[in-house]
């Protein structure tokens, strides 16, 4: 359940916008970054809030990518895999990441839930290559030397950010 | 040549996203400055100085704005298109983060010029740092009375490069998954809520605030006819000094790589570029000499586009590239029409069939038929973008591709290659 708190800093957003609707993006937002994904039961309450058929709001979910419908660690690492960082080989640097991780193939989150790894498009800092987004961070360029000491710091970050701006919500509240 | 700082004149200045430092060299002067013209007048000057737009189109900005309506009862928009997601490019992510104001600053000019009272910066969700300072800038300029009557809102997209292409990104600034629109109408008649609205890129408006603070003739005087201004380009792959920099349009390839990216790294010899972010076809090294701007890329049949140049090297395997980049074009597929959502997905399963030494010599047409009939009957941009860096790896690098095919006991012979309209 969405707290008071996330309610109202949706509704805010809303009120920037001359169409509400406009709002739901970040919405969307908030509500993943309270409840930690996007279940459909919040799916259903962020409808609500927007007087919206759900299936609206599913389309929308399932479009973008930084949206999640399954639980996923505390901490999101998103590894660029886009083709200025696999010239500077994002591939070894994922496989080790993996290897690092314990993460079996096709597995996306660790067994502790701490990570969830996403081999991620360009995030536009391809100077950096090969990089990645810790949680907020922006890392690179990345040499193999660097993975255990990248997990060890991210670990101690408070978990994966809401990258809307001056929102109000009680993280974790129903996770 | 040396660097021509404009744009990024002020990123090294410490705390130059502060407001009060912003101040200090002529930080919101420009639009004091055009606000004492008519929104005509400003319009002409960025038509007269001949800005294109800087977010891989090209198109005259001047003009853009000029087909907005004039009439006053008409609610106006001006989004300025944040969404940085063209494989190898980073500038507006540079400016967001460093220098804001100047951005904001465009926004606001823009904004007077279309008569628009709200404008919304579309940012790419994952740019967390620079959402935040976008943030914080436009509400110190909206405190210290910048602004005048407009409205500003910071937009945090949710992960689509699809969003980056403006009538998509108005749909997904509308609410909705990010697909594009059929055009006519324009967003200029009919944008974002139906209503006129004009989608800028981030560079864009920022070299509007100094067209207006040197006048048209200063503009004009940088780089060359058609193409004037100076333009960040920006470098990453394999070379010694990636990052970015700013030079005038017509700078030389080979000064852009070798002078100022550092060139090739140790023991590495140049094999290949995209000059414009990924979807646009490869530069050899007989290209090398060619000038960076618009024009002149298009004669070469390749484009200006984002000016991002993603440089690669002997040791880049060039059917490991056209898969990869193939990839990422199905990944962000939105899905909409037929000739991209299959061709993309049809041409990654071809490719993979290739790597893993299952191809056959008539893949390679296949290829370069598939990637024809998808550029050529796509609804939008996304699937234009994607046939070219595949197109252009298989004419240029054929022997690559066909060495992957002979791992393959079945292949047929090799035989000429068919090309139709691209190349």
């Amino acid at each position: 359940m969405l707290s008071e708190k996330a309610k109202n800093s949706i509704l805010k957003l809303q009120d920037k916008y001359p169409v509400k609707r406009s709002a739901l993006l970040p919405a969307l937002h908030v509500a993943q970054a309270e409840i930690g994904y996007l279940p459909q039961k919040v799916q259903q309450e962020v409808a609500d809030l927007f007087d919206l058929n759900v299936t609206e709001v599913h389309s929308v979910v399932t479009f973008y990518d930084m949206f999640f419908e399954e639980p996923t660690g505390k901490h999101l690492l998103h590894v660029c895999k886009n083709i200025s960082c696999m010239l500077r080989g994002s591939d070894e640097v994922i496989a080790k990441f993996r290897a690092k991780l314990g993460l079996k193939p096709g597995e996306k989150t660790t067994g502790d839930k701490q990570f969830t790894l996403v081999a991620s498009e360009c995030l536009a800092a391809c100077d950096r290559a090969p990089m990645m987004i810790a949680n907020d961070k922006v890392i690179g360029p990345i040499e193999e030397k660097d993975i255990d000491s990248i997990i060890e710091e991210t670990k101690k970050m408070d978990g994966h950010p809401c990258p809307v701006p001056n929102i109000d919500i009680e993280r974790g509240a129903s996770h | 040549m040396p660097e021509l700082r404009v744009l990024l004149k002020n990123i090294d200045v410490p705390n130059q996203k502060d407001l009060a430092v912003y101040e200090q060299d002529q930080g919101y002067a420009t639009l004091r400055k055009a606000r004492e013209q008519t929104p005509d007048e400003v319009i002409e000057i960025v038509k007269t100085a001949g800005l294109r737009g800087r977010g891989g189109a090209g198109f005259p900005t001047g003009i853009k704005w000029s087909f907005v309506p004039k009439d006053p009862n008409l609610e106006k928009y001006l989004v300025c298109n944040c969404d940085e997601s063209e494989p190898g490019t980073f500038k507006d992510r540079v400016i967001i983060e460093k220098d804001p104001h100047q951005l904001i600053e465009g926004i606001a000019i823009a904004s007077y010029a279309i008569g628009a009272k709200k404008a919304f910066i579309y940012s790419r969700g994952e740019f967390y740092e620079g959402i935040h300072i976008l943030q914080a800038a436009v509400d110190e300029a909206k405190a210290k009375s910048h602004l005048g009557d407009l409205d500003i809102v910071v937009h945090t997209g949710a992960g689509a490069y699809i969003a980056g292409e403006e009538t998509a990104q108005l749909d997904s600034l509308e609410g909705r998954k990010a697909q594009p629109r059929s055009k006519p109408p324009f967003p200029a008649i009919a944008g974002l809520y139906g209503k006129p609205t004009v989608v800028n890129n981030v560079e864009t408006l920022c070299n509007a605030v100094h067209i207006v603070k040197n006048g048209a003739e200063w503009f004009q005087s940088i780089g060359k006819e058609r193409n004037n201004g100076t333009k960040i380009f920006q470098i990453s792959g394999h070379v010694k000094k990636p990052g970015v920099v700013e030079l005038p349009l017509g700078t030389t390839l080979r000064e852009v790589i070798f002078e100022h990216a550092g060139g090739m790294l140790d023991g590495r010899t140049f094999k290949a570029v995209f000059p414009g972010g990924s979807s646009c076809s490869l530069l050899t090294e007989k290209d090398l000499d060619v000038e960076m701007d618009f024009d002149s890329l298009a004669k070469l049949k390749t484009m200006l586009g984002t000016a991002s140049l993603i440089v690669m090297d002997d040791s880049a395997d060039m059917v490991k590239v056209a898969h990869r980049l193939m990839e990422f074009y199905q990944n962000e597929s939105c899905g909409k029409c037929t000739p991209c959502r299959e061709g993309t997905r049809w041409m990654v399963q071809v490719l993979e069939r290739i790597l893993s030494g299952e191809g056959t010599q008539s893949d390679l047409d296949l290829i370069l038929n598939v990637c024809d009939d998808m550029a050529a009957n796509s609804f939008c941009p996304l699937a234009v973008g994607a046939a070219p860096p595949v197109i252009s790896s298989v004419v240029n690098f054929r022997e690559e591709f066909e060495a992957y095919v002979q791992k393959n006991p079945n292949a047929d012979k090799p035989r000429e290659m068919k090309v139709k309209a691209y190349i």
